[in-house]
């Protein structure tokens, strides 16, 4: 039985809602009544760590937890290129409505409209809080701050800190956090891994973690919980993200009753390092930036072995700019990755490998000399030097694309609520403003939107609200959590077969970006759900680890994520092959124009699926939620 | 080619370890090093020994997670790079390379090569911050701040916090972790009311966290994968000794 969600979006005019929302929401008066509050955070990304900074700034009892050693590292410390926000300051005809818009054409009119235009009104707090907070974006020699432009749009409205706009924004979040660590606010809890949900009454009451030093599983009680535990790119094993990246704290949450939202829709990420070996263990992203001044081109002829300064120009193809003359190097990276794919399948690539395109930057050198380009990229340049060998000043980049960014993630409604009560999902983790396609600079927005400004209110509003009756760790429910966790260990370390995590999760990792990568079909979504299958017997019954559960121990922590990985990953499958049109980073090959554009089908699929675990075994159930256009006309998503 | 490796090897909890002697054959020059590390492991995981802990998150030089001893230099000998973005091309056939844990009294060793670096935080948390609430920001264009300041603010914020500059240093002090922090902060207009306060918690924290002093040796500039420049330690000098004259 398909049941059709409710999103809860609040009624209203688009630009009035988030403000009528605020208002008519319940509020827990400052004080003491704050503190008896405790709320779990799982995440010290921009979307963990901001919202616990701020719950705990405005008085609650926070939790937060992270797998790394200190809050500073989580992955959204490895963003790039920059962060998107409203605020028009060149005066380039920007807007809070144009960013709105933006962002649902990227996402290719399968975004929900109401969070996007909070979205885009929230982002020019962003700035302004991130300023404030000391984060030293780049500035113009008059003292304002600067911005670069970034795919998909034709505004400059990307605020950046050399290439480390990720790092220096979240070095802003874990300094508000550390300040309410030293308040006392927050309890931080580093090493620490959440393994499972805990439900009592059907409401989101605490977490089993484990930590990762010694190995102790414990249990922690909360008045609400929130996730924001970043995305799933890894299922794909290379990929841009970081190693400890996963989907664990999502995909148990999910198998306690919340729903996984459409999770076929991943973003290859046009411009990584091109993949060099079987041994390595992830690809470098070149941030999407270079695409301003980087031009991207192929050999005219197939089999071309020549270095690439020995073809002349006449011999190069530009097929961006053929393609898509308005956009042309700049457009999203859905397009710009399946046209690297087009070429290379057609046999026409870098001599380097069947799978790399140039990006060449002689062009810009001779408009803006070295140095201006040394600026403006620099520091990427010798990152690519660093993993190549060569220089880009001499000779062009080559990259592909890479698994970088899920689209897909826990099921929310308008307040981040999931749908088991009191669970909160931000940032990566949840499914709701990107659509089918994220555009650059817009996973920082959503983060800190979220984190700063959306999950204090709603959870707010939520224990303003709330029936909830006292738990303790001693409550049967933790027991049997408890429990679950640790004969899954048991499980695992007692398989002793033959075959090691990375090997079976490299395996995994081939199924996916071959069956379930940048295109897809029927018959090969099919296929990788068999394979996926037989890989998943393969690892319950063939999995080799050493050590103990009550030690460090990374291959450990790696076989319980991959044991997650894999059920993902046929879900993943099995939902692309449900979706029977092509959109942003899903494309299906039976559903492509003339030209091999992608085909939607908004008849038959403008809706989010929604899928609901049955049990292990069991096959998962979809529910839909319907989108609706009411303030944006929905168009085929064109860039020529 | 054929790499020879000493590695350090500490069970948890044991106060002291010793080296071990390992061979990777069939490295390739694209490796990282810690892909070397991998490849390593996955034989000891088939033999049914237990893997080498090592920390380790982004591999791409930027989270400040990973950093061991390698050859004597915290990140290898490799300039203005960490672990994780060392090539094997920087190898020959048949080195022998030793690597072992970042060594100071205020970082406990872990496990392996693991170490416990959270003093770091502690220290953060005593004011390596703007004291601003969220929602009630000025427009981010109100305060114009010169492009060399914010490009200064960003030199020292570039500060991967890895701790290299610890282990490197004779004396195990944390001055050049701490000063990139006091620094970033001393060049921009925000926060500028806790300068004094943030000055002193922060180097009264790092003393009392069993850091050493800094008595100039630079070795902490020498091997920071991001270059950040000992100048900033005489900032926080001057921040400090302003801040401990106003009381
Ligand atoms: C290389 C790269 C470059 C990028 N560049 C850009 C860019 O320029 N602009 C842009 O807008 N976006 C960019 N992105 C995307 C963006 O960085 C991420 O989408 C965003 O940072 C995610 O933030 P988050 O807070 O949701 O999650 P994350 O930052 O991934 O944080 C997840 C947190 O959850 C914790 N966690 C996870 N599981 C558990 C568990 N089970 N128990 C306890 N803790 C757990 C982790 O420890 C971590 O603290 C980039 C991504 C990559 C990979
Ligand atoms: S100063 Fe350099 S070596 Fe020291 S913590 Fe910062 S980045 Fe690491």
């Amino acid at each position: 039985m398909s049941k059709i969600l409710d999103a809860k979006i609040p009624g209203g005019p688009l630009a009035d809602k988030w403000d009528k929302h605020m208002i008519d929401n319940k509020l827990v008066a400052p004080g003491g009544n704050r503190r008896k509050f405790r709320i779990i955070v799982v995440g010290t990304g921009l979307a963990g760590g901001g919202a616990a900074a701020t719950l705990g700034e405005l008085g609650y009892n926070v939790l937060n937890f992270c797998i790394q050693d200190t809050p500073r590292r989580a992955h959204s410390v490895a963003a790039q290129g920059g962060i998107n926000a409203a605020k028009n300051y060149q005066n380039d005809g920007d807007s809070v409505y144009r960013l709105f818009y933006d962002t649902i054409k990227g996402g290719d009119y399968r975004s929900r409209e109401a969070n996007v235009y909070r979205l885009a009104q929230l982002s020019t707090h962003i700035i302004d809080q991130s300023v404030a907070m000391g984060v030293p974006f780049a500035r113009e020699y008059g003292g304002t701050l600067a911005n670069r432009s970034f795919g998909g749009v034709q505004v400059s409205r990307t605020f950046y800190a050399r290439g480390q706009t990720g790092q220096q924004l979240l070095l802003g979040v874990y300094s508000a956090l550390s300040r309410q660590i030293d308040a006392g606010t927050v309890k931080m809890f580093p090493r620490h891994e959440m393994l499972d949900l805990v439900i009592v009454d059907g409401k989101a009451r605490g977490i089993i973690a484990r930590e990762l030093i010694t190995g102790e599983i414990k249990r922690y009680e909360a008045d609400a919980v929130v996730l924001a535990t970043g995305g799933y790119s890894p299922v794909f094993y290379l990929s841009t993200n970081a190693v400890n990246s996963n989907a664990t704290a999502a995909w148990r949450a999910h198998k306690r009753g919340a729903f996984f939202s459409n999770p076929c829709y991943t973003q290859i990420h046009p411009t990584a390092v091109p993949q060099m070996g079987d041994y390595q263990s992830k690809l470098t992203l070149m941030s999407e930036s270079l695409r301003n001044d980087g031009r991207v081109w192929v050999p005219k002829k197939a089999g071309d072995t020549r270095r690439p300064n020995e073809i002349p120009e006449n011999e190069r193809d530009y097929y961006l700019e053929r393609r898509y003359p308005a956009f042309g190097n700049l457009v999203p990276r859905d397009i710009a990755s399946r046209a690297a794919k087009v070429e290379c399948d057609q046999g026409k690539h870098a001599y380097y490998s069947d799978f790399s395109v140039y990006l060449d930057f002689s062009e810009a050198i001779g408009r803006l000399g070295k140095d201006v380009v040394g600026d403006r990229y620099g520091n990427l340049f010798d990152m690519y030097r660093e993993i190549t060998g060569d220089s880009p000043y001499e000779t062009p980049m080559m990259i592909y694309p890479a698994p970088h960014y899920t689209m897909g993630g826990l099921w929310v409604d308008y307040n981040l609520q999931s749908t088991i009560e009191g669970l909160f999902v931000a940032g990566e983790a949840n499914f709701s403003d990107h659509g089918a396609n994220r555009l650059g600079a817009s996973a920082l927005m959503q983060g800190l939107a979220d984190g700063y400004f959306v999950v204090p209110r709603v959870v707010a509003s939520y224990l303003a609200g709330a029936d909830l009756k006292a738990v303790t760790t001693e409550t049967e429910e933790f027991k049997a959590v408890e429990n679950d966790v640790r004969s899954h260990y048991d499980r695992l370390l007692n398989i002793k077969g033959s075959r090691t995590v990375r090997d079976i999760h490299w395996d995994l990792g081939r199924i996916m970006w071959d069956k379930v990568g940048m295109a897809r079909n029927k018959d090969g979504l099919n296929e990788a759900i068999g394979k996926i299958k037989e890989l998943q017997k393969a690892f319950w019954q063939d999995l080799a680890l050493t050590g103990s559960a009550d030690d460090l121990n990374k291959q450990l922590e790696q076989a319980n994520r991959l044991g997650d990985y894999l059920e993902l990953g046929e879900l993943m499958a099995r939902d692309a092959l449900m979706r029977e049109e092509s959109c942003g980073g899903h494309f299906r090959e039976e559903h492509q124009s003339e030209t091999g554009e992608a085909k939607r089908d908004d008849e038959n699929f403008m809706f989010v699926s929604a899928w609901e675990h049955q049990g292990e075994g069991q096959e998962p159930v979809m529910h839909k939620e319907d989108l609706s256009y009411e303030n944006i006309e929905v168009k085929t998503r064109s860039y020529k | 080619m054929t790499i020879h490796l000493k590695i350090w090897r500490q069970a948890r909890g044991a106060k002291d370890g010793k080296f071990h002697d390992y061979t990777v054959e069939n490295v390739a020059a694209e490796m990282s090093f810690l892909e070397m590390l991998d490849i390593l492991n996955e034989q000891l995981v088939k033999k049914g020994e237990e893997a080498i802990e090592f920390d380790n998150d982004c591999r791409e030089g930027i989270c400040g997670t990973c950093g061991m001893v390698v050859d004597g230099v915290a990140h290898g000998t490799h300039a203005g790079c960490t672990t994780c973005e060392i090539r094997m091309r920087s190898y020959k056939d048949g080195d022998t390379i030793t690597v072992e844990p970042f060594r100071a009294s205020a970082f406990p060793i872990i496990k392996d090569l693991v170490v416990d670096r959270s003093a770091f935080d502690r220290i953060q948390a005593k004011g390596g911050y703007v004291s601003t609430n969220v929602g009630s920001a000025p427009d981010g264009n109100a305060q114009l701040i010169p492009k060399s300041d914010a490009d200064n603010a960003m030199d020292a914020a570039t500060c991967i916090g890895c701790g290299a500059c610890v282990a490197a240093c004779p004396n195990g002090s944390a001055s050049l972790f701490v000063s990139a922090k006091i620094s970033q902060f001393s060049w921009l207009p925000q926060g500028d009311a806790e300068r004094t306060r943030r000055a002193l918690r922060m180097v009264e924290q790092m003393d009392s966290e069993g850091f050493g002093d800094c008595s100039n040796h630079g070795e902490c500039e020498a091997v920071c994968p991001k270059e950040i420049s000992i100048q900033n330690i005489a900032r926080m000098r001057r921040e400090f000794v302003k801040a401990a004259f106003k009381g």
